[in-house]
């Protein structure tokens, strides 16, 4: 047991994020200082360390809330309020969450219909992928307020319009991603199939399509969380309604720090949470196909 | 109205032809560039025509031509926005936030504790929406250009000090043990055998960062900005709805984040050319 825990990664792991946490306090100290300074100079009492340090991670909005401040914010919008609230978090994060997954899945079929037509029609190797790649020189986290207009004046408003942008963002990974699998076979199966007079349709599901499951989850892991960052973006410009993405912004319109640091708390745990789903898939599919681990 | 529609319909199957045509030829340097290159011509010629021909408001799609000549009436604007965002804000933030990952990393590689510790950490904070933190750095750096540089310090961090991490562990035990019967010392074996073992993945880190530090950029400028700067200029004219300034805009990014990226790969390229993957 002991060993295991020497040679795992479990204690290290621990022992950044304990660094970070620390971390984390000393800078709320720092940064939260001149106020607390400023406060106490006007009620004229002079602070000691152990006073500072209290007044440092307790302020109502502070330029960077302890640890224990976002807990509490992120305990109260969660657990303490009804999902269905408006003030939940729960209720932001699952309109975000929506849209991201129905990006994700619009993304990565187009990848994978992408994908596969560059793999089988030269044409469109050589005049498409090359456009693929420039597609994703035009920074469209940088262009979202514009297409969210654009599509609400055509009448677009809701899910779909964040779809859309998450969709721009997560099928690039899958295409590219895609198209190296199912070139991934050697040319020796290749053969292989050509002897047995396989068809196009079998040498794709028998021999390209398996050979590509590897490489299509490494690029799902990729996109599921672009396709997030696209969503939150996406939501900037809705003018703060709903979502994790307008919680950040209406914070920051009223200084709300302890709540643009929740909502980041919670994006981060949707983004953990679908990376290991992404993840769980991978190894179901990997078992059910007979790989031994 | 429809002739255009027909038109464009026309090009389109002229040019999909004569592209099938072309790819049947041997390849050769010429048609690897032409096909592409009458690919991105059809897609702006289809776009001409068919926003002219069903005529649509330039408030949804102005057509490239509009683009264009505003493109060319205000480059002064479009100047002094790419020195506030690009050449201040991202440049900055790219050059400290690989510089420092790099630094980090050799660091914490000396102890492979911290390391076994840090790389699921920094994996982890890879595919975190780390573009949320821009309100919080705004906040804390006002408008100018340095809190733009700090979100791009914060995106680009984590992706370069995986990469640099993995690399520095990429010389394998026999190089290793070559150089320790030279006798060499850990900074002589840091400089002339894991760094440049380790360039592939540098190079790798550093083309990522290369689009994230331009996002960055723009996007912090949506929670404030001086009245200059890419991000701040979309924002506005979406709000005025002038959409063939924003489109502009959205070609300036276009062309400075590939020739950006392009820099870096041809410095990979000089770099390391031993490596299989730039053999050609």
């Amino acid at each position: 047991m002991r060993r295991r825990l020497a040679s795992g990664s479990t204690v290290p792991i621990l022992t950044i994020v304990g660094f970070i946490i620390a971390l984390w306090y000393v800078m709320a100290v720092v940064l939260n200082a001149p106020w607390a300074y400023d406060q106490a100079g006007r009620q004229g009492v002079t602070l000691d360390f152990g006073g500072l340090v209290a007044a440092t991670w307790s302020q109502d909005r502070p330029r960077l809330p302890a640890p224990h401040q976002v807990a509490t914010e992120f305990w109260n919008t969660t657990i303490e309020v009804a999902p269905t609230s408006r003030r939940s978090l729960v209720h932001h994060a699952w309109i975000t969450l929506s849209a991201t997954l129905m990006g994700f899945v619009m993304g990565a079929t187009l990848g994978i219909l992408l994908a596969i037509g560059i793999v089988h029609n030269r044409a469109m190797d050589a005049s498409v992928m090359p456009w693929v790649i420039a597609s994703q020189t035009i920074p469209i986290l940088a262009i979202a307020p514009m297409i969210i207009v654009v599509l609400a004046s055509l009448g677009l408003t809701g899910l779909l319009p964040k779809a859309v942008i998450s969709m721009y963002l997560s099928f690039f990974p899958v295409a590219v991603g895609m198209v190296k699998g199912l070139r991934s076979p050697d040319r020796i199966l290749l053969d292989q199939m050509h002897t047995w007079n396989a068809s196009g349709t079998q040498t794709f599901v028998k021999l390209r399509w398996p050979a590509a499951l590897p490489y299509l989850f490494a690029s799902l892991k990729v996109a599921v969380a672009a396709s997030l960052v696209g969503a939150i973006i996406g939501e900037l410009p809705t003018g703060a309604v709903a979502g994790l993405g307008a919680r950040m912004l209406s914070g920051s319109y009223y200084g709300q720090t302890i709540q643009i640091w929740s909502a980041l708390v919670m994006a981060s745990i949707l983004a953990a949470s679908l990376v290991a789903l992404v993840g769980l898939a991978e190894r179901l599919t990997a078992r059910a196909m007979g790989a031994r681990p | 109205m429809n002739t255009l529609v027909v038109g464009a319909l026309t090009f389109w199957a002229m040019a999909w032809w004569f592209n099938v045509r072309l790819s049947k030829l041997p390849q050769n340097r010429l048609t690897a560039l032409l096909q592409p290159l009458l690919f991105g011509a059809t897609l702006l010629v289809l776009w001409e025509l068919l926003v002219r021909g069903f005529q649509v408001s330039p408030v949804l799609l102005p057509p490239p031509s509009a683009i264009g000549s505003r493109f060319a009436s205000s480059l002064p604007i479009l100047w002094t926005d790419l020195v506030q965002t690009f050449f201040k804000g991202a440049l900055t933030g790219y050059v400290i936030g690989c510089g420092s990952a790099i630094l980090v990393a050799v660091a914490v590689d000396r102890l492979p504790f911290l390391r076994r510790g840090l790389l699921p950490v920094g994996n982890f904070a890879s595919a975190l929406p780390i573009i949320g933190m821009a309100p919080i750095m705004v906040m804390w750096f006002g408008f100018d250009w340095q809190s733009k540089a700090a979100v791009v310090v914060l995106m680009c961090f984590f992706p370069m000090l995986v990469n640099t991490v993995q690399g520095l562990l990429a010389a394998d035990h026999l190089q290793r043990d070559l150089l320790h019967t030279y006798a060499a010392s850990y900074w002589q074996s840091l400089f002339k055998l894991r760094l440049p073992a380790a360039s592939p993945f540098l190079f790798n880190g550093l083309k990522i960062c290369t689009t994230l530090a331009l996002i960055g950029a723009i996007v912090a400028e949506f929670f404030g900005s001086p009245t200059a700067g890419m991000g701040f200029r979309i924002s506005t004219e979406v709000g005025r709805l002038q959409l063939d300034m924003v489109w502009a805009e959205i070609a300036v990014a276009a062309l400075v984040g590939s020739a950006f990226y392009g820099l870096v790969a041809l410095a990979e390229r000089a770099a390391t050319f031993w490596h299989p993957s730039q053999r050609r």
